[in-house]
């Protein structure tokens, strides 16, 4: 076992972990984070996407040892004082999803690829959004969204710069 | 699915990292971006014993032009070369082609050397150092190997890589007076290539090919550099037909395998399809 501090969501929490333990499962098992969910377990589907350090990242392709010392940010981090991000309510707003099983590591994926970049055109988030799989197949929707988000994104931060 | 049990070192610094290799002999992995070794490892078709992670180590992100080369080190990510890092064309071309390798999350984690280490036949950058006589430079306790590109894949994810050895960095030629073309099939946008080309070419005054490269993935067990075709050029005129003629050869040559994605038969039209459309890229921007 190796001891490793995971500062997730803005707390910092003291772990003991395998080696081979992933980050998704540390974050599943160990801290009882279920919001971040597990697919294919091999880069493949996304599902598991959360950001370490900003960058959106398949949490099965990390192990926990290796994020000593990162900030990693969980769909449960996202809200703040009851108002949801606003890629969250932008999925909402479009019916972008329908079993939900893809929607955190969707909504994660968008949230680390737009908030280092919110001039995003229609092609570029089509083409980031082919990095995750939805089995409902709700891509138009879920297009929908990253499109709103996007444009929330952009004027909110314009305000910010005002 | 769950990798097998292995012990994890954060390395310090590379000789750290070196002598780790050398005591296991065989059973330890390096640790880069881990975007192909991961999954090996949760399918179980990796089992190390040792995880040696390069990471923690502070000065092997660097990429920067040292001479008539473009020099990039261990942990220099794919994203990393979006941004041409100079304006000379090699840089240009990594950022062109950096762009289709793998999806965002792959490409902010995944590394140049690493992809070259993997040596999956359909990635992007072997054929990019096939095609640029990349040199690969390999580090281990003994000492440092310097791999031309042409000695470094083997086959099928093998390499001339010893397994104490590290790539700590990869050398480029700088492109000075040649253009270059690219062109990739893929089922979506950032999955492997169906099959990819990369084309560069130098004309003379007298309007006559100097040089041409033309290198393939996806279209053998390695990525190709298809000699044949270049030397159909070399001399000549690049008029439609030479070039038509190149592509043919370059069909002609390889021997690609069926598989559940497509058909040996339409892996061959698109390396002709495709270096044709490379080398007219290429030479479109020559002229």
């Amino acid at each position: 076992m190796t001891s490793v501090t995971l500062e997730v969501n803005g707390r910092s929490h003291d772990l003991e972990v395998e080696p081979r333990r992933t980050l998704a499962d540390a974050l599943r098992e160990d801290l009882g984070l279920h919001g971040t969910h597990l697919g294919c377990e091999h880069g493949v589907c996304g599902a598991c996407t959360v950001l370490v350090n900003g960058a959106p990242t398949r949490a099965c392709l990390v192990f926990a040892v290796q994020c000593s010392g990162s900030r990693i940010t969980t769909i449960e981090g996202l809200a703040s004082d009851g108002t949801l991000h606003p890629v969250q309510q932008a999925f909402i707003d479009n019916f972008g999803l329908q079993c939900g099983f893809c929607t955190p590591g969707f909504i994660m994926l968008l949230v680390g690829a737009l908030e280092a970049k919110p001039d995003r055109n229609d092609d570029e988030l089509i083409e980031i959004l082919a990095s995750n799989l939805c089995r409902c197949t709700g891509y138009r929707s879920i297009l929908e969204a990253a499109k709103q988000a996007a444009v929330d994104l952009r004027s909110a931060a314009a305000k910010t710069a005002k | 699915m769950k990798p097998s049990s292995f012990e994890y070192l954060a390395a310090r610094d590379i000789d750290e990292a070196l002598g780790a290799l050398a005591e296991h002999d065989g059973e330890a992995k390096v640790l880069a971006g881990g975007q192909s070794l991961v999954p090996a490892m949760n399918f179980r078709l990796a089992t190390p014993s040792l995880l040696v992670d390069l990471n923690p180590i502070g000065d092997l992100a660097g990429v920067e032009v040292s001479g008539d080369e473009l020099v990039i080190q261990a942990l220099v990510r794919h994203v990393d070369l979006e941004v041409p890092a100079s304006t000379d064309a090699t840089s240009i071309l990594l950022a062109r082609v950096a762009r289709l390798v793998g999806h965002l999350p792959i490409r902010m984690r995944g590394t140049f050397a690493g992809s070259l280490a993997h040596a999956d036949p359909a990635a992007e950058w072997c054929m990019v150092a096939a095609a640029l006589d990349a040199t690969i430079v390999a580090r281990s306790l003994r000492g440092t190997r310097r791999i031309p590109a042409s000695e470094f894949f083997d086959g099928l994810f093998t390499t001339a890589l010893e397994a104490d050895e590290i790539i700590t960095e990869v050398r480029l030629p700088l492109l000075r007076n040649a253009s270059f073309g690219f062109r990739e099939k893929s089922q979506t946008a950032g999955d492997f290539a169906t099959v990819a080309t990369v084309a560069t070419c130098s004309v003379g005054d007298a309007g006559v090919v100097a040089d041409v490269r033309l290198a393939l993935a996806g279209a053998a067990s390695t990525p190709v550099r298809a000699k044949r075709a270049e030397s159909l050029l070399v001399g000549k005129e690049p008029t439609p037909d030479a070039l038509a003629a190149v592509a043919r050869a370059a069909a002609e040559d390889v021997d690609p395998i069926s598989d559940a994605n497509c058909s040996a038969d339409y892996r061959r039209h698109l390396v002709e399809v495709l270096s044709r459309r490379a080398l007219d890229d290429a030479l479109g921007a020559a002229s």
